[in-house]
């Protein structure tokens, strides 16, 4: 049946930024070390398809000595100091003394009339499909949402060959001016964020303009059996643009379910962490989004220091202290900045539905009572998704909170269960 | 808090609790259903909602019978969302030995007017392909249905709502009084009777109630429409639901309308806790994989646990209490809640209005239960 | 190690960079719709990184597998809902 047995001294699941960050650190500190991960290549969502920092980082991680386990879903935690993953073939069995858990985040999704049709995406989505293989050249895209990754989106996809008609922003411009403003003193952010909407604004020669419209966003997506095109908003006008794909996602949340399942406490945005990023849980790390959106600097750092604290290295770690302390004031910018308006609370209609995997709709959930009647009653938040695509917005729409996780946190085969 | 004085305070609106309200409300009377968590949110969301009769005695096979033809009245009634499915039942029999039990079980509904009909091996094969070879057969229930438990108690709840009750949700009771009930947020409601209907929770409220709470699993899976066509359960099942001591498996599962699997079942008792027992989730899922080998490769989304409400004799406690005046306790119903819910409804409402039941009430009175002194 | 793999998409071969998920297999040959939600609507990917569920189609005769979260294998055999 193909089962594995592992026994390391710190296990990583997520082999994203802040993942790395951890194993390489750990590994150095002469920890037997240990990384899982979903996707069939390391690298997490934004190293997908490499970059020049991704390859400096795998450099590194391929410097040490780490066992790279890929294709594993981790899905239960049957006792302290074991982990249950789910491969093709059968169960991964990893045992730890020392967990770092950078899972990562996920895409925001909210509900609008339309946004169910095929070829409406998430941001990160339709980037990461394009990565994957998914030609775009001379497809008209319409980038939709909230927050920085809807710039690095549209570049990418620009520089793919895709016709980016514009981004839609739904923060004001007054909120990203104090955005542009705190980025002044953030060290290499402006050109990042900024440069990348000065070139598009900017009327080169033979350089498209590419639209960023504050104050913006999609009410609905039109189309028959797949998308055709959307109707925008912006300061009292709707119009509507033809297009062959929408990448549309409201910011990031992080991807908390291994850490209920674990049992670590969860604050207003993040796991709880202590200085050395270990959690409420003895031996139990967390760094990345999981502690917070942040970003990819600060999870670097974030993930650096939960390796150097699992490793006993708690005085190399506060070095880092100060590095983690700038980012943290930058991701606070970012999320106050992209904090969702309140009339994004209007945009389903009675008959939208929510939640994907059961067709639920706005109208039978706004009867409900709480998020377990709600559960109950329409099943929402019930399917394979397990309430991570709704989640988000549900929690947006109603305020409602996910509550206790259970095994499996990712749906498996009844055998991985026995 | 409310002046008003109610005929009735329900306790709990499970489904038990839930059909007994609607069934007080049609009677004329004025009903409080008083729930402290959500309707339908305990052992109901925990349920199979299989809607079967049960030959284990007689008293159980007429609460079942009595029931399942009331659900047969209103099943045209049913709003979408309960989904009900008039799928039938098979029970399984691996040899010939469950094959014999098999026929005494024949019998024993065909003298009671219940339609059955044996399947050999090859007709079980054909009725099921999804079972393993080499079983010997099995019994045919098609008068038996599933439905989908929470809405169905969140119905009763509406139709109960529709004839002028009203629903405390949210709202612990702290103590059944002699007036009425006291909530936890120290206001009180004022009824003239009180039923007892929490379930696993009814000793919390009346201590000398037997009622323990026997745990058990479930895991559902993702949508394979067609694996299994029946409710199907092995004839094993009623030697797993009579013992008091041991922790049991069975081999039970439904296919809901959706063309997802519902897996059970499990009974243990004092387990207190709700996390998901790995030895015991192993187990029930090894005797699963026995029956359907296939449901190895299929994708599970859940597992999750309840408590059923179990009684010493598993027979649910149905009318009015031995000591404590005006209370009347309709709980105790093990895993046959969902479908005796009517049943019970119909016989409460008949002793609280000092009418004749349809069917004989004296094998769930509680005074049956010779009386232990109340524990502090 | 092979540049390309061909993997067959609702009976129509397709070559891929090798690399390549099944999801952009099925994007490339024009199919938009992967699945029919359980009230029958069309659905297509989602979020691209395997946690919406919306992109399963059946590989190699095994329903239910997140496309954009398999690699394409030569020879495979894809089969979409919609």
């Amino acid at each position: 049946m193909g089962d594995a047995r592992h026994v390391c001294d710190l296990l990583v699941v997520g082999a994203g930024p802040a993942g790395l960050a951890a194993a390489w650190r750990a590994a150095q500190s002469g920890l037997r070390v240990a990384v899982v991960d979903d996707n069939p290549t390391p690298g997490g969502q934004i190293w997908r398809g490499g970059s020049p920092e991704a390859r400096v980082w795998f450099e590194r991680v391929r410097s040490v000595d780490i066992q790279l386990i890929h294709g594993a879903r981790v899905f239960h935690a049957p006792q302290a100091g074991r982990l249950l993953a789910e491969m093709r073939d059968g169960v991964c069995e990893l045992n730890f003394t020392s967990l770092v858990l950078a899972t990562g985040a996920r895409e925001r999704f909210l509900p609008f009339p339309g946004w169910t049709l095929p070829n409406v995406m998430g941001a990160g989505g339709l980037q990461a499909l394009v990565k994957t293989g998914l030609p775009i050249d001379g497809k008209r895209v319409v980038v939709a949402g909230s927050g920085p990754l809807l710039l690095a989106v549209a570049a990418y996809l620009r520089k793919c060959g895709a016709e980016v008609l514009l981004i839609a922003e739904q923060a004001s411009t007054a909120m990203l001016a104090r955005f542009g403003l705190g980025l002044v003193f953030a060290e290499g952010k402006l050109s990042q964020a900024w440069a990348l909407k000065k070139n598009f604004s900017r009327k080169g020669a033979k350089a498209q303009r590419i639209r960023y419209l504050t104050g913006c966003w999609v009410v609905e997506a039109h189309g028959d059996e797949k998308l055709e095109g959307v109707t925008l908003f912006r300061g009292g006008k709707r119009w509507q643009i033809a297009c062959d794909y929408l990448a549309c996602g409201f910011h990031l949340v992080p991807n908390l379910e291994l850490v209920e399942l674990l049992g670590c406490t969860i604050d207003t945005g993040g796991v709880r962490v202590d200085e050395f990023q270990q959690t409420t849980v003895s031996q139990v790390y967390s760094a990345g989004e999981t502690t917070g959106i942040g970003g990819l600097e600060l999870s670097l750092v974030e993930g650096e220091i939960a390796g150097l604290a699992a490793a006993g290295k708690r005085d190399e770690a506060r070095t880092l202290f100060s590095a983690r302390e700038k980012q943290r004031k930058f991701a606070a910018l970012l999320n106050r900045t992209f904090a969702l308006r309140d009339e994004l609370k209007q945009l389903p209609a009675a008959d939208t539905i929510v939640c994907r995997c059961e067709d639920v709709t706005f109208e039978r959930l706004r009867a409900q009572s709480s998020w377990r009647a709600a559960k109950l009653q329409t099943r929402c938040g019930m399917g394979p998704c397990q309430g991570r695509v709704c989640g988000g917005a549900v929690e947006f729409l109603f305020g409602w909170r996910a509550e206790s996780v259970r095994p499996p946190v990712l749906p498996v085969r009844i055998d991985s269960l026995i | 808090m409310t002046c008003k004085t109610f005929d009735v305070a329900i306790v709990g609106a499970g489904i038990v609790g839930s059909a007994c309200a609607a069934e007080c409300a049609r009677e004329g009377l004025s009903v409080a259903i008083v729930e402290a968590g959500i309707i339908g949110g305990g052992a109901t969301a925990a349920g199979m909602g299989h809607l079967v009769v049960m030959d284990d005695s007689e008293a159980q096979f007429a609460l079942t019978r009595y029931s399942q033809q009331l659900w047969n009245e209103i099943s045209d009634e049913l709003p979408h969302e309960v989904e009900h499915d008039a799928c039938g039942t098979i029970w399984i029999a691996a040899d010939d030995e469950e094959m014999a039990e098999a026929l005494r079980k024949q019998s024993f509904y065909a003298e009671r007017g219940v339609r059955t009909e044996m399947l050999d091996a090859q007709s079980l094969a054909e009725a099921e392909p999804s079972l393993r070879p080499g079983l010997a057969g099995g019994l045919r229930v098609p008068g038996d249905s599933v439905i989908y438990p929470p809405c169905a108690a969140q119905f009763f709840v509406d139709q109960a709502l529709a004839k002028g009750a009203e629903l405390f949700l949210g709202k612990s009771v702290e103590a059944i009084s002699a007036d009425g009930v006291r909530l936890r947020d120290g206001t009180a409601i004022a009824a003239g009777l009180v039923v007892n209907s929490a379930g696993s929770w009814s000793p919390m409220l009346t201590p000398a109630v037997d009622v323990k709470k026997r745990k058990g699993h479930l895991v559902i899976t993702d949508r394979y429409p067609g694996f299994v066509r029946h409710q199907l359960v092995e004839l094993g099942y009623l030697k797993s639901a009579h013992s008091l001591t041991a922790d049991s498996v069975a081999f039970n599962v439904q296919p809901r309308k959706t063309g997802q699997l519902l897996i059970g079942s499990s009974r243990q008792y004092g387990a207190d806790d709700s996390h998901v027992d790995n030895s015991m989730l192993t187990r029930m899922l090894e005797r699963a994989v026995e029956y359907l080998p296939g449901l190895r490769k299929l994708s599970s989304l859940r597992t999750w646990t309840g408590f059923r409400a179990a009684t010493p004799d598993k027979l649910p406690l149905i009318g009015p209490h031995t000591e404590q005046q005006r209370l009347y306790l309709a709980t105790g119903h093990e895993g046959l809640g969902i479908t005796t819910s009517l049943g019970t409804a119909k016989l409460l409402v008949a002793q609280i209005m000092n009418r004749a039941t349809e069917i004989p009430a004296a094998p769930y009175l509680p005074a049956r239960v010779p009386q232990e002194p109340a524990h502090a | 190690m092979p540049e390309t793999v061909t993997v067959c998409v609702n009976g129509v071969s397709i070559e891929m960079p090798a690399g390549s998920m099944v999801s952009a297999a099925v994007l490339k040959i024009g199919t938009s719709a992967f699945r029919r939600s359980v009230t029958g609507e069309p659905r297509g990917p989602l979020c691209g990184m395997g946690i919406c569920f919306e992109c399963r189609v059946t590989i190699d005769g095994e329903p239910h597998c997140r496309s954009c979260q398999t690699v394409c294998r030569d020879g495979m055999d894809v089969r979409t809902d919609g």
